[in-house]
């Protein structure tokens, strides 16, 4: 892992694989989306609605994985110190809440033709809402640590902490039997109960915006150590 | 109910939103990275 620890290794691997992941994520999410909201078949139950499901789960999944690459971010600039380790953390932030804020808007107008409303209290809700406040939290926190010269540690333990929240959103739905449907697909036990004609569209749609989401963080990755080196050389010519 | 104003909806809220996600993260890291490669080549 600190082979990669040199940001001028990092930025040889990084510049082809931001092009890599960002055309073949946007083909894939095309696609799929395509299919999803012209050929694949309406549901027995939710009907069109559930079309509604390949922009909403994706968006749940990565507002979750989100957090979790902050939280192994973390863990790594605190034990190991890595140097891109906080780069890292700040740049899936902004992303992971973007996210987060796609599946609350997207759930809410799932849950109207469904539920017959635009939000309830319930538990899978409400964890994911606080999921998007940690994501506030976090980039406000980042922000101020940096600006007062930082080395980002309370910003990595901020993002340790806030992975309680990861297990508490997936396992809502045993814990609380609200309104949110149960698990539909177990990837430790390779089950779904979703049928073949819309789970398919469903995984390439997750696959497309998983891609993506790696180009976006390394875009802000990139983005990061660029101001730091110009800043750096700003510092070294106005020095004595 | 009509179920498909909520379907585009919810597809034009995402769709737009990782747009101006994906074209705002491009162009901070295209400026930033052009910003440091001007500064480089001065003497």
């Amino acid at each position: 892992m600190h082979i990669y620890a040199n940001p001028a290794r990092f930025l040889k691997i990084a510049r082809p694989l931001t092009a890599w992941l960002g055309w073949s994520g946007g083909a894939l999410i095309a696609g799929a989306l395509a299919f999803g909201l012209a050929v694949a078949p309406a549901e027995a139950l939710q009907g069109e609605s559930v079309r509604i499901l390949y922009v909403h789960v994706p968006a749940a999944w990565l507002g979750m994985a989100g957090w979790a690459a902050i939280a192994g971010a973390a863990l790594i600039q605190l034990v190991w110190r890595h140097p891109l380790a906080a780069v890292a953390g700040r740049a899936a932030a902004v992303p992971g809440a973007v996210f987060a804020a796609i599946c609350l808007a997207t759930g809410s107008l799932w849950g109207r033709p469904t539920w017959g409303t635009y939000w309830e209290w319930d538990g899978r809700l409400t964890s994911m809402l606080v999921l998007f406040f940690l994501y506030l939290g976090y980039v406000a926190l980042a922000a101020a640590e940096k600006e007062r010269g930082g080395e980002g540690r309370l910003t990595a333990i901020f993002g340790l902490v806030g992975a309680i929240n990861l297990p508490i959103i997936h396992y809502s739905v045993l814990w609380w039997r609200t309104l949110h449907q149960g698990e539909s697909i177990s990837f430790v036990r390779g089950t779904s109960t979703i049928a073949a004609p819309l789970l398919w569209p469903l995984l390439v749609s997750a696959l497309g915006f998983s891609l993506l989401f790696g180009a976006i963080v390394l875009m802000r990755m990139r983005a990061e150590l660029a101001r730091t080196k110009v800043e750096a050389r700003l510092k070294r010519m106005a020095g004595p | 109910m009509n179920p498909w104003p909520f379907v585009i909806g919810a597809y034009a809220i995402a769709i737009l939103a990782t747009l101006i996600l994906t074209l705002s993260s491009w162009a901070a890291m295209r400026r930033a990275e052009a910003e440091a490669e001007a500064l480089g080549s001065r003497k």
